[in-house]
């Protein structure tokens, strides 16, 4: 079970880690500006297991892979929204970081709520309801069941 | 059934025929790496146990970020890539020339039916001379790095046909702002943009170049233009048979077909803060503004300069209104200087800083406050993006935003 954080349509990647934080030296240090013009408290309140659940279109803008690095560095379990841009898909599966559309949750749950995701079924329970998710492509399933793209690669 | 400029640049590539939907392992023509995410590279490349670049002759590395120096962190990036470049033999560092996304073409870096990808998300730009180019994490380009390869998904395209004569102050930039507002901030994800009709044709390759470089704020994959006289010039080269060969065929399968008839387009604003917050300037007029900033590898090319100095010619910057004009690179810096668009553009009050990305991605030369406004020839409106969470930035044609300098307000040119 994790706690659900929720944001809205287009949150692109300056709101997720800002272009300032980009020069500090790692990730670790800018995880604590995650989401930070959006919602100060996210980087201290969020815990492990907690996920991030997004309306249209989450992760649009750059190609900082940062993004979905800071959410990972975070404990995020796994990024659900009804759509994501290309670049921050792609990245997030590259360094393990589970990106899930479900077109239904994000309208019938709201910031506090606890939810429990089952990915390889592919559905996510909270309130009650069960959520059906869509699957990745086998290669990208791939590449995350390995952990990202640098285990994938080594395994090559 | 046919094929897309896409479909046929991707099955040039990996020798047999790719349609949309597919997903093929391409062979890598070229990489662009910047200086912001080179240490991040350098880590991934290293920890995935590569001992040496697959070909050094197809990578290049680029400070345009953070040049000159604004902070003493900034310096860690160039030495992180300095020691880079010479562990691995690299031959392309460009140290100040540029914005990358300039220098690309610029240098002769890509070419019409290359596949290129770059660690910026504006690496759709290259479309503009028919190449098939997108934004990649740090990640992914370490593994090409070491491998050459990379696995990608054909896209499904968008036709956008644009045809007639456009106004006089009306830019390639109003129509790319214009569709992304039609289409939507993510109204092209996972898809390649491909456009044609007979206004695109007779637009230089640096009003190409605006286009295809903001394809990704409306969520697209790439953007491609049919290589074509113009191009080769621009690219200093003579297109062969294969190369003219990429136009899309008759029957090709389209996602979705837009249609725009030129003399209809008007000067647009993409407002606070979405890309796809599309509105006519003249719904605008008279709000007041605090700065203006005319470059950026969006328009910070020399048409774009002399655009803006046309308009600004004998006039002054309003008072309390800041104008900032970067050249996109050095080789423009020197022409605008040598065929006296600086001199214009000085005379009007302008400060014109080095070539490089600067203030559009908020590092330094012109940062805002809560409560400022901009008008921005650059591609993003994001909250905080140019300074504080609270400035509005409003993006615009450099026709447009040296209109706007001069009023002190929004109007049109």
């Amino acid at each position: 079970m994790g706690k659900i954080f929720q944001f809205h349509s287009d949150v692109d990647t300056d709101q997720i880690i800002a272009s300032q934080y980009l020069l500090f030296p790692t990730i670790e240090e800018m995880k604590e500006h995650t989401f930070e013009s959006l919602d100060k408290q996210f980087a201290a309140g969020v815990q492990k297991g907690d996920f991030v659940v997004a309306a249209e279109n989450f992760g649009c803008g750059s190609s900082r892979e940062q993004a979905p690095a800071v959410l990972k560095a975070l404990g995020v379990e796994a990024v659900i929204a009804k759509s994501f841009a290309r670049i921050f898909y792609r990245n997030a599966i590259n360094i393990g970081l589970p990106v899930i559309v479900c077109k239904d949750l994000y309208d019938n749950v709201k910031t506090g709520d606890e939810m429990e995701l089952f990915l390889t079924d592919g559905k996510a329970v909270c309130n009650g309801k069960t959520f059906v998710c869509t699957k990745l492509p086998a290669y990208m399933q791939g590449i995350l069941d390995q952990g990202g793209l640098i285990p994938s690669l080594n395994k090559e | 059934m046919g094929a897309t400029m896409i479909e046929k640049i991707i099955s040039n590539n990996v020798g047999k025929e790719a349609k949309a939907g597919d997903i093929v392992t391409v062979s890598v023509d070229r990489v662009m790496i910047h200086d912001i995410f080179i240490p991040f590279v350098a880590e991934k490349f290293e920890e995935m146990g590569f001992t040496e670049l697959w070909d050094p002759d197809k990578v290049v590395l680029i400070y345009d970020h953070l040049i000159p120096a604004s902070q003493v962190d900034d310096t860690r990036h160039f030495n992180a890539g300095n020691a880079f470049a010479q562990k691995y033999g690299m031959k392309h560092v460009h140290r100040s020339d540029g914005i990358c996304h300039q220098l690309m073409t610029e240098a002769g870096y890509v070419k019409p039916g290359n596949i290129v990808f770059g660690t910026d998300s504006h690496t759709t730009t290259y479309g503009c001379v028919g190449a098939f180019s997108s934004g990649i994490g740090y990640t992914e380009m370490a593994s090409i790095l070491g491998t050459g390869t990379m696995w990608v998904k054909v896209p499904e395209t968008i036709k956008v046909s644009i045809h007639g004569r456009l106004p006089e102050n009306v830019m390639s930039k109003d129509i790319i702002l214009k569709l992304i507002g039609d289409l939507g901030a993510d109204g092209a994800t996972y898809q390649a943009l491909e456009f044609c009709g007979d206004t695109v044709e007779q637009m230089s390759v640096a009003s190409r170049m605006t286009m295809a470089n903001m394809a990704i704020e409306a969520g697209a994959k790439c953007a491609l233009f049919m290589p074509d006289e113009k191009t080769a010039e621009y690219c200093e080269m003579t297109l062969t048979d294969k190369e003219r060969s990429l136009r899309a065929d008759e029957d090709a399968a389209y996602v979705r077909k837009i249609t725009y008839q030129a003399e209809e387009l008007v000067p647009v604003l993409a407002c606070p803060s979405q890309v796809d917050n599309i509105k006519p300037v003249k719904e605008l007029a008279k709000t007041e503004i605090d700065q203006v900033f005319i470059g950026s590898c969006t328009n910070g090319r020399l048409e774009d300069l002399m655009a803006a100095a046309e308009v600004l010619k004998g006039k002054k910057v309003a008072p309390f209104v800041k104008l900032i004009v970067t050249p996109a690179s050095r080789s423009i810096y020197r022409q605008a200087a040598a065929n006296g668009t600086l001199a214009i553009l000085a005379e009007a009050g302008a400060m014109i800083t080095h070539p490089g990305c600067g203030l559009c991605c908020g590092r330094a030369g012109g940062i805002l406050t809560d409560g400022e406004r901009v008008v921005a020839t650059n591609n993003r409106n994001f909250l905080g993006r140019m300074g504080t969470s609270k400035v509005e930035i409003f993006l615009a044609s450099p026709k447009t935003a040296a209109a706007c300098a001069v009023a002190g307000k929004i109007t049109e040119a």
